[in-house]
């Protein structure tokens, strides 16, 4: 027996050669969820979007700055409140050969805005397309709108010759399960060529030698792979088989970055996690008797009795970036002298609640999920026991998101936690269209518990027409001050973006969270 | 017999039909993938348009008839996440684990009963006793745990073996192998030898107290009596007495190793089914969820029905009754 282990393990050490040595300039990264198709049009996932991006070209993109800069159109003009004339970059070619002109705008707007795209609303405010010449094209408008340049950033040119070829000039759905040639395919202009995709295994790509910018870069190529358990992911990165891996889970960061030859990269990301109100006469937790969270007083109490620093220290390890605001400093309508959170004091916190006509408190529910934001159970268990010292007893509900936001949606909850990023368009708008705006089926989509204030509702629709942008974020402001002032909802942090790369990596961070692999450099 | 037969087929049907209802019951409870499929800042009319097109906003159950009556036809319906017609999925992902099944039972079988035998020839041997109680270990340690402790060592300390993947694969006729590159099989070492631990532990354990069983009665003593070689008496004798219910056993660990290698899956992203349903979890994509767990009462209500009724064929006294 022990003759043949001895065999055994010598034939196992044949086996296994030393790992191969990594090769030049390839970027090698992972993150936990894959890419869903490579059709554009099939998802409205913020992370795939982010992966098209390194395949396809915008006609407007972000800059290392993110703010908006020409790409496959140069130049742009508001011929008509409705109609906008976009000049287009000549000379560029497509991965397989394809010039890019007019027609090949028409056909992806077209497709676009077909009733079919999974994604139709990313571009909701466009209804029809013409093409004027070879180089020159019209987006014509339902009305006006000012954020159309935000929209067009995150549309991605397709060749129109391509899907004709591939039938597949209509879009994929995911809900619908339309499948195109274009879910496992992608022809585009970007600064990468997608070379091979294998679901949940890999996707590989080559540097575009013909991109028609500069690159800012010196890969040759990249290679991306999705592993789901957090434990594995640090491993591949640990053991050199990856350069870089996004995100790093929190627990891991300290082990990443006390390894030599490895370093965590860590910012404030766009994404503003904040807690949000009952609206309605009662609360879920009691029924039968008055809601006090409908009294500003209860809702600046609660505000004073959150110790947003010590969160900030304990919970989020000093990375998160405590905010008053709904929005963080690079999103349009930001304000400084808004971004200011009510100071943590219990006292003032009582006499509110005294003055409201609670001075022993009362009893709320308190909802987290614990799978979505960065400790947001923790985060939660610990509002909790602040507030039992200002009497307020908060029974704490903890589930999956998958259980958790349709709860909210349907309004089932009292106070609930929730993030939001303002992606793609990055402009406040999204916060006062989606959380501010009465819910009335266009507006409020994610307002479900019933809030509804009308001065706000009226400054949503004027922001939603305005063209003079110095007008429009002044009323931005205006909404944002009022949502400060009322305490309509209850912002604690801008949770940090944390990514962990080998030393060889320089990569350059956004708080978009989004990986931009046209910016990297390796040794 | 055939009435037998029949009756069996009969019990089967009731099995599947009852895993469907439980499958679909639960999706009640895994929740609605209509907060997961939105953009952020979807409007109220946008979310009930979506809840529509994937037929959620109907009666649970005018949803599950619609369902079943699908799953007759055949269609397993389309993957919310994949936008693939889930059967296609779920037979693309069915190589990655069926390879790493096989490589995981034959490892097993191959230490397990020499392990065994040697176990039960010497109970009282230093050597036995470290195995037993080496193999103590490996059946009562987490499969994740051992997963993350063999990455640990053999991929972030040592870098012999990758951490996680496929390697580069093979292209057979549709069936992606990873048998025929260096890479796919070092890929394959960890998970498999995760995966087949604690099938070893229980087939080494089985041929042992088998074997101390078969080697106390009496036709084994008789063969001692007769001068009768001793590796012939273990070797065909008694070895081949015990090996019966390991077949069995065996038999019925597969089913289980290719419904339940979904821990080593995901702790691998190794590409099959496992991996699939643990992302689907996630999302929901309760179609790939429904079609995953109709698969599983299948596969074992299959692997039972075939053993009732080969019992049937093997023991006379099954059949009076």
């Amino acid at each position: 027996m022990k003759k043949y282990l001895k065999t055994m393990l010598a034939g196992l050490a044949l086996v296994v050669p030393m790992t191969l040595p990594s090769m030049a300039q390839t970027l090698r990264w992972s993150s936990a969820g894959d890419v869903i198709s490579y059709d554009p049009n099939a998802q409205v996932d913020s992370f795939t979007q982010s992966v098209h991006h390194m395949v396809f070209d915008p006609l407007v993109r972000r800059n290392k700055d993110l703010a908006l800069e020409p790409a496959l159109a140069t130049s742009w003009e508001v011929i008509a409140p409705n109609r906008w004339r976009f000049k287009l970059r000549q000379g560029v070619k497509f991965h397989e050969g394809q010039s890019f002109n007019a027609d090949d705008v028409v056909a992806t707007i077209q497709r676009q805005i077909d009733p079919g795209a999974r994604n139709r609303e990313n571009l909701s405010a466009v209804i029809g397309v013409e093409k004027v010449d070879e180089y020159t094209v019209d987006l014509i408008l339902s009305g006006p709108y000012p954020l159309l340049l935000n929209d067009l950033a995150a549309i991605y040119m397709m060749s129109k010759p391509w899907m004709e070829e591939h039938n597949a000039l209509k879009p994929g759905n995911t809900s619908t399960g339309v499948t195109t040639y274009a879910n496992n395919h992608a022809n585009g202009t970007g600064p990468f060529k997608l070379v091979s995709y294998e679901p949940d295994s890999r996707s590989v790509f080559a540097v575009n030698e013909e991109w028609w910018d500069k690159p800012q870069h010196n890969l040759k190529s990249v290679e991306f792979r999705p592993i789901a358990s957090d434990a594995t992911r640090v491993a591949a990165l640990l053991s050199g088989e990856l350069d870089m891996i996004a995100p790093v889970p929190l627990q891991d960061i300290d082990r990443v970055s006390n390894t030599a030859g490895f370093k965590v990269v860590e910012n404030p990301s766009l994404r503003v996690i904040f807690l949000g109100f009952n609206w309605r006469p009662e609360l879920h937790a009691t029924p039968g008797k008055p809601n006090p969270l409908l009294d500003v007083k209860v809702r600046q109490a609660l505000w004073h009795a959150v110790d947003l620093a010590t969160i900030q220290k304990r919970l989020m390890r000093g990375k998160s970036r405590t905010t008053g605001m709904l929005v963080a400093p690079p999103v349009t309508g930001y304000d400084e002298g808004i971004d200011a959170p009510l100071p943590y004091d219990i006292a003032k916190a009582k006499a509110l609640l005294a003055e409201a006509g609670y001075p022993d408190g009362f009893k709320v529910g308190l909802a987290c999920s614990n799978d979505r934001y960065i400790a947001d159970e923790q985060i939660c268990l610990a509002i909790a026991s602040m507030w039992a010292k200002i009497g307020v007893q908060a029974d704490v509900g903890v589930e999956s998101k998958t259980t958790y936001f349709p709860r909210m949606d349907k309004g089932e909850l009292d106070i609930y936690m929730l993030g939001w990023a303002s992606l793609p368009p990055m402009d406040g708008y999204s916060v006062l269209q989606a959380l501010l705006a009465t819910n009335d089926g266009t507006f409020g989509g994610s307002n479900s518990n019933g809030l509804s204030i009308p001065k706000i509702d009226e400054l949503t629709r004027l922001a939603s027409t305005e063209l003079d942008q110095n007008k429009r974020v002044g009323l931005l402001k205006e909404a944002f001050t009022i949502a400060h002032d009322q305490a309509l909802y209850l912002p604690l942090h801008q949770q940090p973006v944390a990514w962990a790369m080998s030393d060889k990596v320089d990569m350059p961070q956004f708080p978009d969270e989004y990986v931009r692999p046209w910016f990297a450099h390796m040794k | 017999m055939i009435r037998i037969i029949s009756m069996r087929l009969f019990q089967a049907i009731l099995v599947m039909i009852a895993v469907t209802a439980v499958a679909f019951i639960m999706f009640r409870f895994v929740g609605d993938p209509v907060a997961t499929m939105v953009r952020e800042g979807a409007s109220q009319a946008e979310k009930d348009a979506l809840r529509a097109t994937l037929g959620l906003d109907k009666p649970i159950l005018m949803q599950f008839v619609e369902f079943a009556g699908r799953v007759l036809g055949g269609d397993l319906g389309t993957s919310f996440r994949y936008q693939q017609p889930v059967a296609e999925l779920l037979m693309s992902r069915l190589p990655a684990t069926l390879e790493l099944v096989l490589v995981a039972t034959v490892m097993s079988l191959a230490l397990g009963i020499p392990l065994g035998v040697l176990c039960a020839l010497k109970p009282t041997g230093i050597m036995s006793r470290i195995i037993q109680s080496a193999t103590l270990v490996g059946i009562s340690m987490p499969t994740f745990v051992t997963g993350l402790l063999l990455i640990l060592i053999f991929a972030v300390n040592l870098r012999w073996l990758p951490s996680s993947g496929r390697g580069e694969l093979v292209n057979l006729g549709g069936w992606q192998t990873g048998f025929l590159t260096i890479s796919g099989l070092k890929a394959m070492i960890l998970p498999s030898v995760t995966l087949a631990l604690f099938q070893l532990t229980l087939i080494m354990r089985l041929v042992r107290s088998e074997m101390i069983d078969v080697l106390s009665s009496d036709y084994i003593r008789f063969a001692f009596a007769r001068g009768l070689p001793r590796s012939y008496i273990y070797g065909r004798l008694a070895l081949r007495n015990t090996l019966m219910p390991v077949v069995t056993v065996t038999g019925l660990q597969i089913g289980q190793l290719i419904a339940f290698a979904i821990v080593t899956e995901t702790v691998f992203q190794w590409p099959g089914m496992g991996l699939l349903f643990t992302n689907a979890v996630g999302y929901p994509d309760i179609p790939v969820l429904a079609a995953y767990l109709l698969f599983v009462g299948f596969l074992f209500v299959m692997i039972n029905m075939v053993v009732d009724i080969l019992y049937t064929f093997i023991d006379p006294r099954l059949r009076t009754k």
